[in-house]
C-alpha cells in the first residue's frame, strides 16, 4: 500500500525495543509479536564517519544540522527551519532557586508554532512525504495539533487533528487558522488517542504519533543535541524535563548517549529528572514509590499539554530516571502558576503551563537536595505561554487604568512606589 | 455476539479481518476464543503469566478495562471490544 524510498539514508531498520525483531522502514509502530514499540536502528559506523563537530558547525543553525541522527532517507522537505532555539544562561532564576548554574532551553520560541513539537513534526512529515502519504493526522493535547496543522499547510498536505474538546482557546485557534480539519473529541486525551489508533487502523493516513511514531519520536533528540552543542560540547549534569507521554525525556537521554558514543562530547555522568503536574502524575507517582510501572489516571490539571493518564513511554521514562540516578516530582496548579511567573519575572521568558511544571519541579528538587545547589542544570521549556493564557488570567494582577494625566500618574506612583516620586 | 476491532498488528494472524464477531462472557474468555480460532493470539496479547501485556490496551464500549475489572470485565451481546497498542500518542 505504501511507497518505499529507494535509499534509507543512515537508517537500517525498525526494531522492536522488547524482542529485537526487525521490520522494514515503513509506516508501522509496534511489533506484531509482543506489541512492543518499534525504534529506528541506525548505522552508527557510517554516521561516525560523516558527522563531526566541524561538519555540524558548518551547517545552518537548525535541528537538521544533526540530520544523520534523524530518521529520514533523503533531505528534509518539511520544517527545514525548525530548531536551534536559544539556550539561555539563567542567573537570576538560579539565584531564586538556589543553584550555582542554570540554563533554560527555550523551545517556547521554536519555529514555526512555538513549541518543541515542531521538531517531531518536521521529522514525521518529512518521512511521511518520503513514504508517499498525502494526508497527515495526529492525536494531540494542543501543541502537536498546532504544529501538524502549520507544517502540513506549508507542505500542501491534507490534515486532520484530533484534540480533547475542552482545550485552551489559544491552542484551538492555532490549529484552525492553518485550515486543518480540527476534530474536538468529547473526552480526555487518552480517549482521543484510542480513537486515533482505531482510525489509523482503517484509513491509510500518516498519523504522526501513531503509525509514524518511530520516526516522529526521534525528532525530540534534536533538543538534546542542541543543548550539548550550545553548552560547549558537553553533557549537562542535570536536566529537568516535563513529561506527558514521557517520550521527550527518553529521547533527551538518547541524545546524550548518541553524542558520547560518537565522541562528539566527553562521556560524563548525567541525571535526568522528570516533572509532572500533581493532577496527572502517573509517572512521578510511580517514581516516588520506587515502582517500575505506573497506574493509569484520569487527568485533572491546568497543565493540559501534559494531561495524559496512560503515558505511552511511562515505563521507559521511569527506567531512564532510575538508570541515570535522576528523580521525579510533581506540582499543584498553584505551584505551576508560580513557576510560570518565576521564569517570566527572572528571565523574561513566558512559558506555557508545562514550563511552569518544569520550573516548579526544579525548585522542589533543588530544595530537597536531589539537584545539589553546587551543580549545573538545564530546564527544558517546551511551549509558549501565549497559548495558555486561560491558565493565568486573574492570577497575575490587573493593569491600573488612569486618565492621560500626569497628576493621576503621580498619585498612583505615590500610592504604589512612593520612593520613586521626586521630593 | 460481541464485536471486536482487530488492530493492524494482529490482522495478519487473524486472516486479514479488521472486525470479528464472537461469543464470550468476559474479556479473558474472549482472548481464549480468539486464540482457539487464530492460534497464537493469546501469546501476543498476554505475558507468560497470562496477564494482558502492558503494551496492549483493551477497551469495552470505549472504557479502558483497567478502570473496570481487567480480564474479568464481563461482556454481553452487542458489546464492542477494541484492542489497541499502548505505544501511541504523546
Amino acid at each position: 500500500m505504501f511507497v518505499m524510498s529507494n535509499s534509507n539514508g543512515f537508517m537500517k531498520a525498525l526494531k522492536c525495543r522488547e524482542c529485537g525483531h526487525e521490520y522494514p522502514l515503513a509506516a508501522t509502530h509496534v511489533c506484531e509479536f509482543d506489541f512492543g514499540p518499534l525504534e529506528v536502528a541506525y548505522d552508527y559506523e557510517r554516521i561516525a564517519k560523516s558527522l563531526t563537530r566541524d561538519v555540524i558547525c558548518s551547517r545552518p543553525q537548525t535541528m537538521w544540522r544533526y540530520r544523520e541522527l534523524l530518521p529520514i532517507a533523503g533531505e528534509p522537505t518539511v520544517g527545514r527551519q525548525v530548531g536551534y532555539t536559544p539556550l539561555v544562561r539563567a542567573d537570576r532564576l538560579a539565584k531564586r532557586l538556589g543553584i550555582r548554574e542554570l540554563w533554560i532551553k527555550n523551545d517556547a520560541v521554536n519555529y514555526p508554532t512555538l513549541s518543541f513539537k515542531d521538531r517531531v513534526v518536521s521529522v514525521a512529515l518529512s518521512r511521511s512525504v518520503e513514504l508517499g502519504f498525502r494526508t497527515v493526522a495526529c492525536a494531540s493535547t494542543g501543541n502537536l495539533a498546532n504544529s501538524v496543522a502549520a507544517n502540513a499547510a506549508a507542505a500542501g498536505l491534507q490534515c486532520f487533528v484530533f484534540i480533547p474538546h475542552d482545550l485552551e482557546q489559544g491552542k484551538v485557534l492555532n490549529s484552525l487558522i492553518y485550515g486543518a480539519s480540527v476534530i474536538g473529541i468529547r473526552g480526555h486525551y487518552d480517549e482521543v488517542n484510542r480513537l486515533c489508533a482505531e482510525i489509523a487502523g482503517k484509513y491509510p493516513w500518516a498519523f504522526v504519533n501513531v503509525n509514524m511514531r518511530p520516526y516522529y519520536a526521534e525528532g525530540s533528540k534534536s533538543m538534546g543535541f542542541e543543548i550539548q552543542e550550545q553548552l560547549g560540547w558537553r553533557i549537562p549534569e542535570h536536566t529537568v524535563v516535563c513529561m506527558a507521554s514521557g517520550s521527550l525525556l527518553t529521547k533527551i537521554h538518547k541524545s546524550y548517549q548518541e553524542f558520547s558514543k560518537l565522541g562528539l562530547v566527553p562521556e560524563t555522568p548525567w541525571k535526568i529528572h522528570g516533572a509532572q503536574a500533581t493532577g496527572c502524575n502517573p509517572i512521578t507517582q510511580a517514581q516516588k514509590a520506587g515502582l517500575d510501572f505506573f497506574k493509569p489516571q484520569r487527568p485533572n490539571t491546568i497543565a493540559k499539554s501534559l494531561a495524559i493518564g496512560t503515558p505511552a513511554d511511562g515505563f521507559y521514562a521511569l527506567r531512564v530516571m532510575k538508570e541515570t540516578g535522576g528523580s521525579g516530582d510533581d506540582v499543584t496548579d498553584d505551584e505551576i502558576r508560580e513557576g510560570i511567573r518565576l521564569l517570566a519575572e527572572c528571565e523574561g521568558i513566558f512559558a506555557e503551563t508545562a514550563g511552569g511544571v518544569t520550573v516548579g519541579v526544579a525548585k522542589k528538587l533543588i530544595a530537597a537536595g536531589k539537584i545539589p545547589s553546587g551543580s549545573s542544570a538545564v530546564l527544558c521549556i517546551t511551549g509558549n505561554g501565549l497559548k495558555t493564557l486561560d491558565a493565568v488570567v486573574g492570577h497575575v494582577g490587573e493593569p491600573r487604568d488612569i486618565k492621560p494625566s500626569l497628576r493621576e500618574f503621580e498619585a498612583l506612583l505615590a500610592r504604589e512606589n512612593p520612593k520613586l516620586v521626586p521630593a | 455476539m460481541v464485536r471486536i476491532l482487530i488492530p493492524p498488528t494482529l490482522r495478519r494472524l487473524c486472516g486479514g479481518e479488521d472486525t470479528l464477531q464472537l461469543r464470550a462472557r468476559s474479556v479473558g474468555e474472549l482472548i481464549g476464543q480468539l486464540h482457539t480460532r487464530y492460534h497464537g493470539v493469546r501469546d501476543r496479547l498476554c505475558d507468560d503469566q497470562g496477564r494482558i501485556r502492558g503494551s496492549v490496551l483493551v477497551y469495552v464500549n470505549d472504557e479502558d478495562i483497567r478502570f473496570l475489572q481487567s480480564q474479568g470485565t464481563p461482556l454481553k451481546p452487542g458489546d464492542e471490544v477494541s484492542i489497541i497498542p499502548a505505544y501511541a500518542g504523546g
